[in-house]
């Protein structure tokens, strides 16, 4: 109902980063494919791993108000609170 | 006397439930996803306890259910209803374990001969999203786990926006806010909501929409009621949670939306994840993509040794293979070789290396050797033949 879990998340966020970082566990974690493909796939989490940890400390709250303008187009400036 | 089959098929299976199984079980039907319902009946039975909690019946000609209404929406409800009074309830399904009775426990009691214009408008509005599904609890929404970008309804200068702001903040800093402004009560107010609720569909990259205002006087929660806001609500493309007004308002936009909060805070805090317990999951990650490799290249170790064994079982053999072909081969050239003739008897005569075949090769006085089968022997012609 409201619990929390999103459909396939959009590329490029950390929502998506995190499902691919579990994918790659997952498939580590499995005991099939050749040592080739697993350090592939270590390296690849390795790089999002670091991503990830960057985003969530470097992260600072942006605020913006949205205004539709006299056309009819919508604009944003920053607000701050 | 051996019980006939008939009455062993009779008998209980071997998984009995206990009472407060069976309870609990019905229990967790009952409560799991049941939202407010609004309920026209007459009040009968009712007893108003020392502890200040409410109980009583509320019936029509039907049927009746067992109604609970605690101390502190019984005391901002005011005096009991007399017995038979007509009512509108507000109350959430549940079942009550110890007595094993399904009631309604009550948030809101209104006698209907109370109700005034504002009322009737409300039970129409109620109406007319329940005909059209809006209301229909499958069609709720999970919240995005990790929202980038949430949208805000609400006043720009009202204290539910602040409030959201510091909670993000705190909680979840990776988020973008976008804030689409609307007066939230007052005339125009909803005309104004509906036009904000319509805009945020035009944002992009939006994962989450959260309406409301803080507290107020009931009439100024009215806009959250209003059809055109309920309505846009509904058709916002992404996840919604409301939050209008205390905890104790509920608003027809509270059942419209995918999730109710009871304060602006607390969509914020139901809205995003704490950093923290994200960073603790990422940390996890890391742990299992680390162990994930070493099972990984313990696997292909393995697996690189039991080849090895195979590798060197198989060279055993071709060894071997080509060792008893050798020995066939010594020996069948030992069969061909001319020395076994000489065991037989025969000798053969050489001079200088040269084996003597014709007569012509000997010549009187001259000496040859003889070889036989044990050595060599000097021979010596006597005359001419």
């Amino acid at each position: 109902m409201t619990g929390r879990g999103a459909d396939s998340p959009r590329e490029g966020t950390l929502a998506a980063e995190l499902a691919r970082l579990e994918e790659i566990v997952r498939r580590l974690e499995s005991d099939d494919g050749d040592l080739d493909e697993a350090l592939v796939l270590f390296e690849e989490g390795v790089r999002r791993l670091r991503g990830a940890r960057d985003r969530l400390a470097e992260a600072e709250l942006k605020v913006e108000s949205v205004l539709e303008q006299a056309d009819g187009t919508l604009g944003s400036n920053d607000l701050a609170l | 006397m051996a019980a006939s089959p008939q009455l062993q098929l009779a008998g209980p299976a071997d998984d009995v439930w206990s009472v407060s199984q069976v309870t609990a079980a019905v229990k967790r039907l009952i409560e799991r996803g049941a939202l407010p319902v609004w309920v026209r009946g007459e009040i009968v039975q009712c007893k108003a306890y020392s502890s200040g909690h409410w109980y009583f019946t509320l019936r029509d000609r039907r049927s009746q259910v067992r109604c609970c209404m605690f101390r502190k929406e019984a005391a901002r409800a005011g005096r009991i209803p007399a017995e038979g009074t007509e009512v509108f309830a507000l109350g959430t399904p549940s079942l009550w374990e110890d007595k094993g009775e399904f009631r309604l426990t009550i948030t809101t009691l209104i006698p209907t001969s109370a109700v005034g214009q504002a009322q009737r408008e409300l039970e129409r509005v109620k109406a007319a999203l329940q005909r059209d599904g809006l209301l229909d609890p499958a069609r709720k929404r999970r919240l995005p786990e990790y929202p980038g970008c949430i949208a805000v309804v609400t006043s720009v200068d009202g204290a539910a926006l602040r409030d959201i702001a510091i909670v993000t903040r705190r909680r979840w800093p990776l988020a973008r806010l976008l804030v689409v402004g609307a007066r939230v009560q007052g005339d125009g107010a909803a005309a104004d909501l509906a036009r904000a609720l319509t805009i945020v569909n035009r944002c992009d990259g939006v994962d989450l929409c959260i309406v409301g205002r803080g507290g107020g006087a009931r009439e100024d929660l009215a806009a959250f009621n209003d059809e055109r806001v309920c309505r846009a609500l509904a058709a916002v493309r992404v996840p919604t949670i409301s939050a209008v007004g205390h905890e104790t308002d509920i608003s027809l936009s509270d059942l419209v939306a995918d999730h109710r909060a009871p304060t602006p805070s607390a969509a914020a805090e139901t809205a995003v994840p704490d950093r923290r317990d994200v960073l603790r999951v990422v940390n996890e990650l890391a742990t299992r993509l680390g162990s994930g490799l070493a099972l990984r290249t313990s696997l292909a170790g393995e697996r690189l040794e039991r080849t090895a064994d195979r590798l060197s079982v198989a060279m055993g053999d071709t060894l071997r293979t080509h060792r008893h072909r050798a020995d066939c081969l010594a020996s069948e050239l030992n069969a061909l070789s001319p020395l076994r003739v000489l065991d037989r008897g025969y000798a053969v005569p050489t001079r200088a290396g040269r084996v003597l075949k014709r007569q012509a090769d000997f010549t009187a006085g001259e000496s040859f050797d003889l070889r036989v089968s044990d050595g060599t022997v000097r021979a010596l012609p006597e005359a001419e033949p």
